[in-house]
């Protein structure tokens, strides 16, 4: 590991304030609890963008298919909850009481075995993290070591996200088919649907996302990052250099998913529900343009990438639901032909420099009229002119 | 000669793409410390031998022992770890990393996925990058962008990552291609500096330059070893001339 200095450095540690006070105290202040929830909603995507930053923009991995890790997280965390709101009480007048209502429905008469286990918290956590991360393991493990890449590996991943998504609405009775998990009321007897509990998951999602970002911070930061890039760009000259590419590949790859996953399962306990919407082709690939238009080279870019996004299809399919898709498209054609690098890269090349300039240009002026007025009164201004010109200079 | 001098024997190799054998029933021997020049016209096969013993192509047939390993079974990066390092034609370098951090990536420690991410820059890694910088002439130029180094300087920059890994068998293809005449100077220079107490294998076209660093020479022609010995005795073997003037 490096020093602290090392994996954040100055320009790195004011990203991560200003993105924490955004979070944590202007939405939370401006917003009301119906549109801080959206806003935490939307921060669940972007715990996936985080991950296809890792994946993607440094390990040059284009996943498709990263909504079936974060279905995974999300159904996981579902089938806890919805077990919580089946209890036998609760589903007093279907012809089996205590299984989920869509079960009963669909004439099952017994909990299925592997719905068993959700029962327990902390199994239910382990299986949060860990179903979609093995299941990555697995992919990537096939994929990787017979060297599938680019193209195919993301065609590969979008046929998984699409046989998931059939395999959920096919398996009705044992997954709650096309209308998936719904009427989640409770976690661990706390109602989650009340102002409150909302407020509450907001900041337990920051929390997460914060670990998650820090996280990502870390290995960018690291040799391991370094690593990352230049397989990216000469994959063959890192393999002789003494890697195992595909190693790497698959350890960025289960990161990746294990990020979707967190954002999954908050997804899960602050929309209240998840459903098989959210696992396929079309929010996979809703996922990598929240990251290429945030800018796929950007940890923070992901983020912000993730709420101006769902800011905008929220406000635009609020007016013109039809056309959402349309300018989500041309939204995607315009990022990739005019900033391939996203937001973060028009931040980086246009604003931060057009700061300096103007803080050159404030600088001189005000470093000139001192130097003007000297004559008249000299022991104040001086020391004034000396601190405003190093400012300047800075 | 007992089998125990030679630092790499390959015997009988055969690679065959869809019937046409790009290198047929080769045998050569490297010996310990020695610089050989493989030489011959245009798809003789020469950069196919490289792949071959570097595990970028797998062999139809043959066997290519490195002290005693067999490396026709290993993948790419056990037989960088068994010490053997490959420079391609093309500078093939990290653009996006510092030159500094191009020369870390190939020092030979972190080499597996934890170990890359709990790896440590000490003194220990700083001081042999300096060291090696300054060897391949670029020790002002550490924290650039390698992408923004000239040609001669990136093809440079690639020996300097192959000598960090300490390899004890060096591949080279075609170093100088490219180089200005005073970068090809420097180049030599630094070749014959590098290969004390290490073998090496470099691919050639330009005569000049192979006579002046090279050791033993092998012609290679249609997959196959058409003469070796002394560059003196290739010259003048009447196979070779044909070889080299008939076309």
């Amino acid at each position: 590991m490096n020093s602290l200095k090392q994996i954040f450095p100055k320009g790195d540690l004011i990203a991560f304030a200003i993105l924490a006070v955004l979070l944590a105290v202007v939405f939370p202040l401006a917003m009301d609890v119906f549109r801080l929830n959206l806003v935490g909603k939307y921060l669940t995507y972007a715990f996936v963008a985080l991950g296809l930053v890792l994946c993607w923009g440094y390990g040059g991995i284009l996943s498709l298919g990263q909504g079936i890790f974060f279905g995974l997280g999300g159904y996981c965390m579902a089938m806890f909850l919805k077990l919580e709101a089946s209890s036998p009480e609760n589903t007093a007048i279907q012809s089996t009481p205590g299984i989920p209502d869509f079960m009963d429905w669909n004439q099952l008469t017994e909990l299925p075995w592997f719905w068993e286990p959700f029962h327990s918290l902390s199994f239910t956590i382990i299986a949060v993290m860990l179903v979609p991360t093995v299941f990555a393991f697995f992919i990537g493990l096939a994929m990787f070591k017979r060297r599938v890449g680019g193209v195919y590996f993301a065609i590969i991943t979008q046929a998984i996200a699409a046989i998931l998504t059939i395999l959920i609405i096919g398996q009705q009775g044992y997954t709650g088919g096309v209308n998936g998990i719904t009427d989640l009321r409770t976690f661990l007897g706390w109602d989650i649907r009340t102002d409150s509990a909302k407020v509450i998951l907001y900041f337990v999602n920051l929390v997460l996302l914060f670990t998650c970002l820090v996280i990502a911070q870390i290995i960018r930061k690291n040799k391991l990052g370094r690593i990352l890039v230049a397989m990216r760009g000469r994959e063959e000259r890192v393999r002789f250099s003494g890697y195992d590419v595909a190693n790497f590949k698959i350890f960025v790859f289960c990161i990746g998913a294990l990020f979707a996953a967190l954002g999954g399962a908050m997804f899960t306990l602050q929309v209240g529900f998840m459903s098989p919407t959210f696992v396929g082709i079309v929010p996979s690939i809703e996922m990598v343009i929240l990251c290429a238009v945030g800018g796929r080279l950007s940890i923070f870019g992901a983020i912000y990438g993730a709420l101006l996004v769902n800011f905008a299809k929220t406000s635009f399919s609020e007016s013109f639901p039809e056309l959402w898709l349309f300018a989500m498209g041309a939204l995607f054609i315009s990022v990739v032909l005019f900033f391939p690098n996203g937001l973060a890269s028009v931040y980086q090349d246009h604003i931060v420099p057009r700061f300096k300039k103007r803080f050159k240009k404030q600088g001189k002026p005000v470093a000139v009229k001192p130097r003007v007025q000297t004559a008249k009164n000299q022991p104040n201004t001086t020391e004034k002119t000396d601190d405003v010109l190093t400012g300047g200079t800075l | 000669m007992s089998q125990k001098d030679f630092v790499l024997s390959v015997e009988g190799l055969t690679v065959s793409f869809d019937g046409f054998k790009a290198v047929n029933d080769l045998s050569l021997y490297v010996d310990e410390g020695e610089i050989r020049v493989i030489i011959g016209p245009n798809g003789a096969g020469k950069t196919t031998v490289l792949d071959l013993i570097c595990g970028r192509t797998a062999s139809t047939s043959g066997s290519i022992k490195f002290r005693d390993k067999e490396l026709t079974k290993m993948s790419e990066h056990q037989i960088v770890h068994a010490g053997v390092g490959r420079k391609f034609q093309n500078p093939s370098i990290y653009e996006d990393l510092s030159v500094f951090e191009n020369l870390e990536l190939s020092y030979p420690k972190g080499r597996s996925v934890f170990g890359a991410l709990f790896f440590r820059r000490d003194q220990a890694v700083i001081n042999q990058v300096h060291e090696i910088a300054e060897m391949i002439f670029l020790q002002d130029m550490l924290d650039k962008p390698a992408g923004l180094l000239s040609h001669g300087q990136k093809q440079w920059l690639e020996i300097g990552m192959l000598l960090i890994q300490e390899p004890d068998l060096l591949m080279l293809d075609e170093p100088v291609a490219g180089m200005s005449v005073a970068e090809r100077r420097k180049t030599a220079e630094l070749l014959k500096r590098i290969t004390k107490g290490r073998s090496v294998i470099v691919i050639e076209h330009d005569m000049q330059f192979a006579e002046e660093i090279a050791d033993r020479v092998t012609v290679l022609h249609q997959g196959q070893v058409l003469s070796e010995g002394s560059m003196e005795r290739v010259q003048n073997d009447p196979k070779v001339i044909e070889v080299y003037l008939g076309h």
